[in-house]
């Protein structure tokens, strides 16, 4: 029987269930507690530092010899903006580091950091993408003319004419605020010298363990075997823990000036302050529909405010150039013109954030269908009917290859599962009653486990892509696979041991996966943009037949028997339509001890390497919610959310469910509470998770799940990536639901979060009774 | 600024004396005088719990408290809950239903369950919907820790 497709409890839960995991802060013993002294103005010249007598206060002046952090773009409209380790002469962003202390223990760091004196000569700062754009804005880089980074476009022989044709031209400007992916576990890095060897140990609260080994070294212009960077139980990254930040390399800088190991442990205020945000967006959207409802066209317009700097490695490029290329989703878009700038702004720059860009375009892309079907008199089905891609592969207008996905099944299921028509009648009987009920419908399509060519097209000058793995079988006959991927919490060890059990018959927990430690696994990409199970499987699938060949050519020596009629599983190699047999452990022992009868594989023992690097996969998924609105607060209670789900072959479909329950809990999160604000001053307004709305188990509803599984050749094992899904698909199915709900007196959505207070605007805004 | 001060506690059954400093958080104090990093810290100003430990049997928040408060009462965290190499039912349960990915939550989620499944053994499915909302996990949705609490409550009813 097959490991794969079973709900196997996951092999990295003991541990953590019994408080014995190990996360950064809990290997900081021992080490000086490095703490930042951080602007606190949005923009403004530094006139001076001053540290109190005989402290170890670290400043730019001190970091000549370190190398800003350089995220490139190999495109012409480009402009590279490079980020100083510490602020040197200006601030650009309240949080921005100044200044670095060093002391004995964490309260003693934090009481020297109050005592270092900053001036500043404060400047009004560009805070909004309105006034980032503004003509005559002042510039938060001399290099950046109007505030503007990156100015892609993209445009269709014929959009004019498709717009020209239109029947109906639906237009609205969509607006997402900034939000924060807010990992529980903040950000953390100890990094210790070894006297003995001068090499220095980063473990770091991190999801890409290697690149950040790259990163460090490049900036301290180190050579990399002098850094081993060790990622180890990590509390949650969605995206966020994927960038190279000036904490972590001034914390290998501190640990080599001052041979010693130091610890910067980021608290909850930082974090949100100066960890990085993403989402801050605005499209202004236009659609050309015939007259039976089918997309001629899109024009778009995406605004997205990018803070202050660049992160490495995704770039600011990530949350525009993602809209650019993903817009059309799942519809068939003949025609497109596109414009996708990154704004930057004195504000926290950007990293990746679960969905990157698809929440905000998904959302946008869905109301657009809901007013589309409301003008021309449609069911919001059968307008996504018309337009959803049926044939596949399908080449989009932007050139990415969609491969094989249930797009239209998926809806069609989900809208089954709900009763549309039995909850309009409810809704009909409920507004008679006062109760404002509304039916949202969100469909679409999720690029995952995008290789090389993926992030080549976007032309990043580091382009992530494969994932390498490492297969060694010991003497005892215990499987340990090493793998460049740095799962934090998504139980790719597990999932990845089942693979592995099915190529080679070894029972998954006799397979140890070895992960986010760069002195013992093969040189990888990390966790990110639903990769892992896609690209690090598929190389586990791959180099698990290489093991098994072995495997087999080893057994059948010892059973006299042809390898091809040798069968692995539980444990053993058996000669196919016989019972005899024998254990692996037995096959690994004579390989490694009898290796002299074995020249076939002298050369690899029973070990093997693999690397795999696809294309990518599309996973999609339709997301239906149900909600309630209350006139009175402006509240939204969602009554029923269910989702339909298309991710390949279901590895472990307890983890898939569980990393949809997190997804879509964060996609009703990013639509119904959480915003990162600002005033105008550019002062933050969101320091504490008593203002930055986090919802809890009272907000998030019981989440109904259903999966489709259309086996793709896109992906070796089958599966596609599931980690960003949920959060893609959410907002758009709650937004459309309230719009649903307030639709009697004539309100839309257009806009995330759409918290009680804006809730209560609108309807004081709108000024009708109900019709 | 008074000088550190001893306090004296039990913790997980041990009797404990450390050496505090009177501002040194309770959380800060299981952590690091005590070595007890089961204990963690999300946002040290009350709201996320993951530093939820039990007092006298009730759920807190340890990051809320100074160590000093603690002095002569009865601490237990998430390293006391399995007895004798068997997994708590609560943490039993999360395994089964697949209640943590990250994990780090977890231990705050379980000390919470712990607490409010002792006091109130037959709670029902909305009353113990509210009394976890005092948590904050990033990972799960709540789904499966709801799924994991109703059937610890249901294994520690037998």
């Amino acid at each position: 029987m097959s490991w794969v497709g079973r709900k196997l409890p996951r092999y990295e839960d003991p541990v953590l269930l019994q408080g014995r995991g190990r996360y950064t802060a809990d290997l900081a013993d021992g080490a000086r507690a490095l703490r930042f002294v951080r602007s606190p103005v949005a923009r403004g010249r530094i006139l001076g530092v001053k540290a109190p007598l005989g402290a170890t206060v670290i400043t730019a002046a001190d970091l000549a010899d370190v190398k800003p952090i350089c995220a490139r773009l190999d495109r012409p409209d480009y402009v590279l903006v490079a980020q100083p380790i510490l602020a040197r002469e200006r601030v650009t962003y309240v949080g921005e580091p100044i200044a670095a202390v060093l002391a004995d223990t964490a309260a003693a760091a934090e009481d020297l950091a109050e005592l270092v004196e900053v001036e500043i000569a404060a400047e009004t700062p560009v805070v909004t993408l309105d006034q980032a754009l503004a003509p005559g804005a002042p510039q938060v880089h001399d290099a950046a003319p109007e505030n503007t980074l990156i100015d892609a476009r993209l445009e269709t022989p014929d959009v004019a004419a498709a717009f020209a044709a239109a029947h109906e031209v639906v237009e609205f400007a969509f607006t997402s605020q900034r939000q924060a992916a807010m990992p529980l576990e903040a950000r953390g890095a100890v990094a210790a010298l070894d006297p003995a060897t001068g090499r220095v140990t980063l473990t770091a609260s991190t999801q890409m363990p290697h690149l950040l080994r790259t990163g460090i070294a490049d900036a301290l212009g180190m050579a990399e075997s002098e850094l081993r960077v060790v990622a180890p139980e990590v509390g949650g990254g969605f995206g966020q823990k994927m960038a190279l930040v000036p904490e972590q390399i001034i914390a290998v800088w501190a640990a080599r000036r001052f041979s010693c190991a130091v610890a910067w442990i980021e608290d909850r205020l930082e974090n949100l302050t100066a960890s990085a945000h993403a989402r801050d967006q605005r499209l202004h959207l236009r659609g050309a529909f015939d007259a039976d409802g089918r997309l001629l066209g899109i024009d778009a317009d995406v605004l997205c405010n990018v803070g202050a700097y660049s992160s490495f490695p995704a770039t600011c490029g990530v949350e525009p150039l993602m809209a650019l290329a993903d817009l059309p989703g799942p519809y068939r878009v003949p025609e497109y013109r596109v414009r996708a700038r990154a704004v930057d702004s004195n504000t926290c720059p950007m990293a990746p954030y679960r969905g990157v860009s698809r929440p905000v375009i998904t959302a946008a892309m869905e109301r657009l269908m809901d007013c589309a079907a409301f003008r021309l008199g449609l069911d919001p089905l059968e307008i996504r009917r018309r337009n959803l891609i049926a044939e596949f592969p399908h080449t989009s207008v932007t050139g990415v290859v969609q491969d094989g996905g249930s797009y239209r099944e998926a809806m069609e299921a989900a809208a089954g599962l709900v009763d549309i028509a039995a909850f309009r009648a409810r809704q009909q009987q409920a507004r008679a009653e006062g109760r404002y009920l509304g039916l949202g419908i969100s469909v679409f399509s999720e690029r995952t486990g995008p290789g090389s060519p993926a992030f080549a097209a976007r032309r990043m000058a580091i382009t992530p892509g494969f994932e390498r793995v490492e297969l060694a079988m010991d003497p005892s006959g215990f499987l340990e696979a090493r793998i460049g991927s740095s799962p934090h919490g998504q139980g790719l060890k597990t999932s990845l041991a089942q693979l592995l059990a099915d190529e080679t018959g070894v029972a998954p927990d006799q397979i140890r996966v070895i992960s986010g430690d760069t002195d013992r696994t093969p040189y990888g990409w990390g966790t990110f943009a639903s990769r892992s199970l896609v690209i690090a499987g598929g190389a586990c699938k791959l180099a698990g037949i290489k093991l098994r060949d072995r495997l087999k050519e080893v057994a059948a020596q010892l059973l006299e028997a042809a390898p091809s009629d040798i069968d692995l599983g539980g444990g053993r190699a058996v000669v196919r339509g016989t019972d005899l047999g024998v254990e692996i452990r037995e096959i690994a022992r004579t390989a490694y001890f009898q290796s002299h009868r074995f020249p076939a594989i002298a050369e690899t023992g029973l070990s093997a390497v693999a690397t795999y690097d696809p294309y990518g996969t599309f996973s999609n998924a339709c997301h239906i919610a149900i909600v309630a609105v209350d006139l009175a607060t402006g509240q939204v209670a969602i009554e029923r959310f269910v989702v339909v789900e298309d991710a390949g072959r279901l590895i472990n479909p307890m983890i898939v469910e569980g990393q949809i329950h997190g997804g879509v809990a964060q996609g009703i999160a990013n639509a119904l509470y959480e915003a990162v604000v600002y005033d105008d001053g550019g002062n933050f307004l969101s320091g504490s998770l008593a203002d930055y709305l986090v919802p809890t188990m009272a907000e998030i509803p019981t989440l109904e799940i259903h999966h489709l599984e259309t086996l793709t050749e896109a992906s070796v094992t089958g599966a596609k990536g599931v980690g960003e899904g949920g959060t893609i698909g959410a907002p758009a199915a709650v937004l459309n639901a309230v719009s649903d709900a307030l639709s009697p007196f004539g309100i839309a959505i257009y806009e995330m979060p759409i918290t009680p207070q804006r809730i209560r605007q609108l309807l004081r805004d709108s000024r009708s009774s109900p019709q | 600024m008074t000088g550190p001060t001893e306090v004296t506690f039990t913790v997980n059954g041990k009797r404990r004396t450390i050496r505090v400093e009177p501002r040194r958080t309770l959380a800060d104090a299981l952590r690091e005088d005590c070595g007890l990093t089961g204990t963690h810290l999300g946002c040290e100003h009350g709201v996320c719990g993951a530093c939820t430990i039990l007092l006298d049997g009730n759920p807190v928040r340890s990051c809320l408290m100074f160590a000093m408060q603690a002095d002569g009462v009865e601490l237990r965290t998430v390293e006391g809950l399995a007895q004798g190499g068997k997994l708590h039912p609560l943490q039993q349960a999360f395994w089964d239903h697949h209640g943590l990915q990250c994990g780090f939550c977890t231990p705050g989620f379980l000390m919470l369950a712990a607490g409010i499944l002792e006091q109130y053994p037959d709670i029902g499915e909305a009353e113990l919907r509210e009394a976890l909302s005092a948590n904050l996990c990033r990972c799960t949705g709540y789904q499966n820790i709801l799924k994991a609490v109703l059937a610890a409550a249901a294994e520690m009813r037998q």
